[in-house]
């Protein structure tokens, strides 16, 4: 799209300026590769079922400097999880909201504060991840994003630190404009190191927005993360999210991902296993009506001997809503005894709901257990006729059958209050009520 | 209390209950009997308001109501109760989420409190005691993993929980051990009152040596050719069905 690029031309000084040479050769090369692969079109393999290109309209605006909107930070925050205490953050637009304190050191090493600060302040920790994992040569929306991208989150968990309490990340679209946002986060878990990453995603007043997302995770040795994200915003908007994992030795990263309104998502989860014993858990549950379009793509690598991964996506899909699930893994020659395991459900609702499932398995070492799966059925009748005969009412049924089916998903969050959120949240959402967390003050959906 | 007319049902165009009359009274056991295949299963499903039947014509009249035209919960909540032939494994959902949705939802709907955990919990203890349940099976899911026989005993825990007022328990009997039966036959004699009636679907007199029937009737291609009483049980178990089968040809 040629808009991008003359932005970026147009805005060249800006955006290359108070760079080290690392960000700003970044920067010029991503545009290079931008032009060379653009935004996807459906002719593109991976985005057959996807048309990213309909979601970014020429007429949104779109901004390489913080909000100038008018807004009370503390409404914000609260945005909660009651009885979970946690490190919140919230990113407007894209941005760490710039009258707070940018960079927050915490005593026991923790550093989270706006990525932009961070390029300034510790260019030695950011220079050595930054942009390290994304795939910039190939995909086109990483490169926009790391040739346009201005701000987003940065988290740093030094060596040994063990954090009890999660970090939340509130993501908020928040205009009066129809708006492409994009930011870029980095977290950086070094070794031995553990954290609950909670990220929610919202948006604020009923405008069309497109937003391209790109994080990247790095897990060191014997460190583990959890990433829970929990997709919350209005069917108005359309997002590209970006997730790039990189687990060292004998690492855990687990990620679960909650979909509960959005227009148009895409979510590309990417995780490479760079060395043995890593363990990989992906969750995904999505919960889609009217016209949503809900794509899940998933990508494990596994590169070396004794990992394994687990990956289970199950949607329930009503009214004309579409989701498609295509998740690979790769198994390297030298990936030996590898177990890799993943399956995609799927529930129909409505006769105009559709799906489109894709696993994919690439093995390319002998020793390993692999299994993938995608079924697409609907509600258990016989279940369902069971239930009614024993006075129980056909709503109240179907409900109890396709919570039960959600909750398998919502089972593995490690974090006990944030699985009863969701638990409420789900039930909610399945009887078409807003989904809205109760102390928020977002009006989301 | 239940009163059938000239019932007539297909499914997929392919006619199974072909005339069925009976009448019902509170008070009464009746037991059906017939070879596989005849329909037996499809009337109770019928009764119990399983849609995939199509009701061609004829009527059926429960406490003076066109039940046709009511909902399965509805006729739950008006006292009926079918104990299945193949109860169904509901993976993720408890017995006691189950139960106690169930028995709140017919208190509600009978304009009574709903009972709180304490009450539901007591009702739970008493009611596993009547059929000899001695398992912690209320956390578990429902009927999964259970065994043939923990699944019929499970049908008749669900109808002592509910108390209804027409059971109609379809092969309880089969796949249990003698223990198991006489337990379970046990458990439906004690529920029985005068103000309730049950229909038994079995293939075996042995079950009708406890719960003894006033009538029993035999379904044969979708319609009912013989009934009579008690000892027209005994009569089938020594000659078969073989022997009907020629009278009416
Ligand atoms: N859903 C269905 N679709 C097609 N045919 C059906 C269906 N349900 C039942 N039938 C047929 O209807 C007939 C009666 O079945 P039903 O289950 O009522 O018999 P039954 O008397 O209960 O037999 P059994 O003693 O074996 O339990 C059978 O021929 C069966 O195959
Ligand atoms: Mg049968």
């Amino acid at each position: 799209m040629n808009r991008f690029i003359e932005i970026f031309e147009k805005n060249k000084s800006n955006l290359i300026s108070d760079n080290s040479d690392y960000l700003k050769i970044l920067r010029l090369e991503a545009i290079e590769n931008f032009k060379k692969t653009g935004i996807p079109t459906t002719k593109n393999e991976e985005w057959l079922h996807t048309d990213i290109q309909k979601v970014i309209k020429p007429e949104y605006a779109f901004s390489l400097e913080p909000p100038k909107i008018e807004y009370n930070i503390d409404d914000f925050f609260k945005c909660d999880v009651p009885q979970l205490d946690t490190y919140m953050f919230v990113i407007i637009n894209g941005w760490f909201p710039q009258q707070l304190k940018l960079i927050n050191e915490y005593e026991n090493g923790l550093i989270v504060g706006s990525i932009a600060e961070a390029q300034k302040k510790y260019p030695e920790i950011v220079e050595k991840y930054f942009s390290k994992y994304i795939d910039n040569a190939n995909d086109g929306l990483s490169a926009l994003n790391t040739a346009l991208a201005k701000d987003g989150i940065f988290i740093y968990v030094p060596e040994n630190l063990i954090l009890e309490k999660p970090i939340q990340l509130v993501y908020i679209v928040y205009s009066t404009e129809d708006i492409i946002v994009q930011h870029r986060n980095l977290i950086v878990a070094e070794k031995n190191s553990q954290a609950k990453i909670v990220i929610c995603d919202h948006s604020l007043h009923f405008n069309k927005s497109f937003t391209n997302a790109a994080s990247e995770i790095f897990v060191g040795e014997n460190a583990k993360v959890d990433y829970y994200k929990i997709q919350n915003s209005s069917n108005n908007t359309s997002q590209n999210t970006i997730t790039q994992v990189q687990q060292e030795r004998s690492s855990k990263f687990l990620s679960n991902v909650v979909t509960l309104h959005g227009g148009f998502i895409r979510n590309n989860l990417n995780v490479k296993q760079n060395a043995e014993g890593c363990q990989t858990n992906l969750y995904g549950l999505y919960l889609s009506d009217k016209e949503q379009h809900i794509d899940n793509h998933t990508y494990i690598e596994h590169a070396f001997p004794n990992c394994t991964s687990n990956e289970k996506y199950k949607g329930i899909l009503d009214d004309k809503s579409e989701g498609v699930f295509r998740g690979k893994i790769l198994v390297q020659p030298d990936a030996q005894k590898t177990t890799a395991y993943q399956a995609n459900n799927n529930l129909l609702l409505s006769d105009s709901a559709s799906v489109n499932s894709e696993p994919q398995l690439e093995i390319y070492a002998d020793d390993v257990k692999c299994s993938h799966g995608a079924t697409i059925g609907q509600l258990d009748q016989d279940a369902l006729f069971y239930l009614r005969s024993r006075g129980i009412s056909n709503e109240e049924a179907r409900m109890m059958l396709m919570h039960t089916y959600a909750s398998e998903i919502i089972n593995k969050i490690n974090i006990e209050p944030l699985k009863e959120r969701m638990n409420d949240l789900v039930s909610k959402r399945l009887r078409g009520e807003l989904s809205r967390c109760n102390h928020c003050f977002i009006k989301c959906c | 209390m239940l009163s059938i007319k000239n019932l007539r049902v297909s499914v997929s165009n392919k006619e199974i209950l072909k005339g069925i009359n009976l009448e019902v009274k509170a008070g009464e056991v009746h037991a059906i009997m017939g070879p596989n295949g005849s329909g037996k299963s499809t009337l109770a499903s019928v009764l119990a308001g399983r849609e995939i039947f199509e009701v061609t014509s004829g009527e059926v009249k429960y406490k003076g109501k066109n039940l046709l035209k009511i909902s399965p919960e509805e006729r739950a909540r008006e006292g009926m109760f079918l104990g299945f032939q193949y109860p169904v494994e509901i993976p993720g959902v408890s017995m006691l989420t189950f139960m106690r949705t169930a028995i709140n939802e017919i208190r509600k709907y009978r304009n009574q409190e709903p009972l709180d955990s304490m009450q539901f919990m007591e009702l739970i203890e008493r009611k596993k005691l009547l059929v000899e349940f001695e398992k912690k099976m209320e956390n578990r899911s429902v009927n999964e993993g259970f065994s043939g026989g923990e699944k019929k005993k499970n049908e008749i825990f669900q109808m002592a929980m509910l108390e209804p007022t027409l059971a109609i328990l379809d092969e309880t009997d089969s796949g249990l051990d003698i223990d198991a039966l006489r337990v379970v036959a046990n458990g439906i004699n004690k529920l029985k009152t005068k103000d309730n009636a049950t229909i038994v679907i079995t293939h075996y007199q042995r079950l009708l040596e406890y719960i003894i029937p006033d009538y029993v009737h035999v379904l044969y291609d979708g319609k009912f050719v013989k009934s009579g009483g008690k000892e027209l049980a005994i009569e089938l178990e020594i000659k078969g069905y073989d022997w009907i089968k020629k009278e009416i040809e």
